[in-house]
């Protein structure tokens, strides 16, 4: 068992050679306006074997897979296909190449049958030139035989479920005689009977002689289903080999490691009493059983992996959807949320994960998206202010440092980070006592992540409530007093102090127990 | 940015009508003769109002097309009110009529909101059921000016400060529309909701409420028109109006409206209003087809969409690297 982080960070791919890698990657960088996403990762797939790609989020790992996939063009380093040399201009030369990814959300077609998704754009022919149905359904029949689907060809796609739209979507990468296969989080929606048929269906895919890069949060599978191991972080390659070789604790120290560039505020815990309790909060699907208490002050992380029902439990907190079950104290009183006004009228507010589609209105200026929910308050006798609504904006804006033309500029122009400050001011303005965060620097450059990071501290030094559900670990442990972990939508665990840990967090998160250390 | 692209497209179509108003002044200037603005504009009223309320429907991203058998069935029901009770004084007459397409553009709202279906079908279905439901009460049959009392038919016709009540009716759905839209804060919802429905529940509005309030307000605006429209022309039967909703929708189209929701002005419906009832006065007096008006509105419709479309066009993300260093 190697000892430390820095002894596995020296280990190159184990040169055994009973195989040659069907695919390679050497020397593969690609960077992003103020980003290195990759930086001179390699990374090799054999023939019948699955490697898993680890990582955390941000770590390179979509990344990666546009580049396998022809969306992304590197800038340096070589692709070399059974050891010949390649470039992937477009999608189109990946998929002719005979790498296919099936996405956690697959991308194919509702309305057509499962014959047609698997067939679109290569279906067999008549004489005529005329799609030829017969031998289309024959062909899907049998390619869905050989994976171990019992699905009918025939059905429209959208009366399945996305386990078996995954199958189609395999069964459509075999048509196209693809040898190398990725499969992105495949099991991060599914069911656990639909997790099972998804392992099978890897065993099968294995047995035909596929390459298979398979990445995973979940440890558990991970240690099923791979024979070899890839680690990313921040870009970079960090270890690879095989699974036999590496032990969980060792894999997750590799995935973990240490943050160097990101710097956190320094900030001293202010807690003041509670301001929210939350008592037994169920929904029939989504969580169940979800209760803790914050207080003023406070920076609680919630942290998990992608599905373990955190940003469901938020909604449900804020009124988006209703629990079955459950009870919630505000200041020490009984408190009922039915709709987001009945929440933002409490003093609880939302900054929701997903800024395009949750938060900005594209096409309304700055000053009214800022005032939307505080129209009550910059009206008079019924009508609007636009000089109280330009106040409340420039107050707010003024304190997020939000770089911006002018107020009433359309939102949709700023920047993603410029954009999140907006929505922040957006509920500052509304004088909350509970602010929830959801994933608040997803996808921002790192200056503005910066700037946010600064202004929760500020906020909580000011006695506002803070929840931030964030799926970066050194975010959560830069900002959080305090850390839930959720796993399949119940607490797996609560952190903090000294306790707080990367590696405890990864554990609870993917379920893995204490004792295998 | 949209706000001023929304203007300068308000100024082109400002500029299209002064054009049109040029090329007819030059062969027929008795057309521009401030009298006949006049009657033009009285005669766009009914068009101006409705586009109005259609245009706060379509902002939340929905449509009405009941709004015209809203109009004839409400005519319908004021008019025969009339006949029964002569006596009924014309305040009253106003307030059945615009509570009447209140209700009826209410139940377009709820169904919308409460069960969740199109707006495109629930409003095709309304439309349907109002014209029938003016052949059940009606018989058929027309109510015809002798029927109706002279008072009732007077009303529209009737001169304030040198424009007619009906002129006026459009010119304080026009004022009540800027207060509206702009300074309050249901009009800022009705943006918030069509620009992006996920992000306004999360912001606390209620959607499907603010649809409502759309339709209830473009019904109660139909009705209205309703007993004005039936006045002025002194005729009531099944099927007046006929048609009349695609104008109205076809003036906000014109005027820069988004069908997509979230985007449009008064003055955009405004103008888009004037424009059609400009072609359709002026197309008699060039002694031109009346067939040929349809194909012209048509043509404006798409000449206004294809504007539109090409200056909503979103930039998107840069993805060429080539394409970034260009900017």
């Amino acid at each position: 068992m190697l000892a430390n982080t820095q002894g596995i960070e020296n280990v190159h791919p184990p040169v055994t050679q009973d195989q040659k890698p069907v695919l390679s990657l050497q020397g593969i960088s690609k960077s992003f306006p103020g980003v290195k996403a990759l930086s001179e990762v390699s990374l090799e797939l054999y023939p019948g074997e699955v490697t898993a790609l680890v990582g955390e989020n941000g770590a390179g790992k979509s990344t990666i897979v546009k580049v396998l996939t022809g969306i992304y063009q590197p800038e340096e380093g070589e692709i070399a296909i059974s050891g010949v040399p390649v470039t992937f201009p477009t999608a189109q030369d990946a998929g002719k190449a005979g790498v296919t990814a099936i996405h956690q959300e697959t991308v194919l077609f509702d309305e057509l049958s499962v014959a047609e998704n698997i067939f679109i754009g290569h279906a067999p022919k008549t004489r005529f030139g005329l799609i030829d149905k017969k031998e289309m359904r024959q062909r899907a029949r049998d390619l869905l035989d050989r994976i171990g689907a019992s699905i009918d060809p025939s059905v429209l796609l959208k009366e399945l479920g996305i386990a078996n739209k995954h199958l189609v979507a395999i069964a459509r990468a075999l048509s196209i005689d693809a040898r190398i296969v990725i499969m992105d989080e495949p099991t991060a929606s599914l069911s656990h009977k639909e997790i099972e048929e998804t392992y099978e269906l890897v065993e099968r895919l294995k047995a035909e002689g596929k390459a298979i890069l398979f990445i995973s949060h979940k440890f558990d599978e991970i240690f099923r289903i791979a024979d070899r191991y890839t680690v990313f972080r921040d870009g970079q390659m960090v270890g690879a080999g095989k699974i036999r070789d590496v032990s969980e604790p060792d894999l997750v120290r590799l995935m973990v490691g240490r943050s160097v560039d990101q710097v956190f505020p320094d900030r001293k815990p202010n807690r003041g009493p509670e301001v929210l309790r939350v008592v037994g909060y169920s929904h029939p699907t989504e969580f169940e059983d979800i209760g803790f208490s914050l207080r003023k002050g406070e920076i609680l992380g919630f942290y998990g992996l992608v599905g373990a029902g955190r940003s469901e439990f938020m909604q449900a907190l804020f009124g988006i959807t209703r629990p079955s079950k459950g009870a919630i104290r505000i200041d020490n009183e009984i408190a009922v949320i039915r709709s987001p006004s009945e929440a933002i009228r409490h003093g609880i507010v939302y900054v929701p994960e997903d800024r395009g589609k949750q938060g900005a209105i594209k096409g309304l200026p700055i000053f009214q998206n800022v005032s939307l929910p505080s129209l009550k308050n910059t009206s008079k006798n019924g009508f609007l202010r636009l000089a109280e609504e330009f106040r409340l904006t420039r107050d707010y804006t003024q304190r997020l440092d939000l770089r911006a033309a002018a107020l009433d500029q359309d939102i949709g122009e700023l920047s993603g980070g410029n954009q999140q400050k907006v929505i922040i001011a957006k509920w500052l303005a509304t004088q909350p006592r509970v602010i929830i965060l959801d994933e608040p620097t997803k996808g921002i450059d790192i200056g503005s992540k910066a700037a946010v990071h600064e202004f929760m501290a500020e906020l909580a030094a000011q006695g506002l409530a803070v929840v931030m559900v964030s799926s970066e670990i050194p975010e959560v442990l830069g900002m959080s007093d305090r850390v839930i972990v959720m796993r399949e939508g119940r607490i797996a665990a609560e952190f903090e102090g000294d306790d707080l840990t990367p590696e405890r967090l990864v554990r609870a998160a993917a379920g893995i127990s204490e004792v295998a250390q | 940015m949209t706000k001023s692209l929304l203007k300068s497209r308000e100024i082109v179509l400002a500029a299209a009508i002064l054009v049109l108003l040029l090329a007819i002044a030059s062969r027929f200037p008795a057309f521009v003769a401030p009298s006949n603005l006049a009657n033009v504009f009285n005669d766009t009223a009914p068009l101006i109002m409705l586009a109005l309320g259609q245009m706060a429907v379509i902002v939340t991203r929905c449509i009405d097309l009941s709004v015209a058998a809203n109009l004839a069935l409400t005519g319908m029901v004021v008019a025969m009110l009339n006949t029964l009770f002569p006596g009924l004084p014309i305040p009253v007459i106003l307030f059945v009529a615009t509570s009447l397409g209140a209700l009826m553009g209410l139940a377009n709202g709820l169904l919308v909101w409460k069960l969740d279906i199109p707006p495109i079908v629930v409003t095709l279905g309304t439309m349907t059921v109002y014209r029938g439901i003016i052949f059940l009460i009606s018989d058929g049959a027309w109510i015809n000016a002798h029927e109706m009392s002279d008072t009732f038919k007077a009303f529209p016709r009737e001169t304030i400060l040198g424009l007619p009540v009906l002129s006026w009716f459009a010119i304080l759905t026009v004022l009540g529309f800027v207060l509206l839209i702009g300074r309050t804060s249901l009009g800022r919802a009705f943006f918030a909701v069509g620009g992006n429905p996920h992000a306004a529940v999360y912001t606390g509005i209620n959607v499907g409420r603010t649809q409502c309030a759309a339709f209830v307000l473009s019904g109660a605006l139909a009705g209205l028109t309703g007993y004005l429209w039936v006045a002025r022309y002194a005729v009531a039967y099944v099927d007046i109006a006929g048609g009349f909703e695609l104008e109205v929708v076809a003036a906000c189209v014109i005027g820069g409206i988004s069908i997509a929701g979230g985007i449009g002005s008064v003055g955009g419906a405004l103008l888009g209003a004037l424009f059609l009832g400009i072609v359709k006065n002026a197309l008699p007096v060039v002694n031109i087809s009346p067939f040929w008006q349809l194909a012209i509105s048509g043509s404006a419709i798409i000449i206004a969409v294809a504007f539109n479309a090409t200056s909503n066009r979103s930039k998107g993300r840069v993805i060429l690297k080539k394409a970034e260093h260009a900017q």
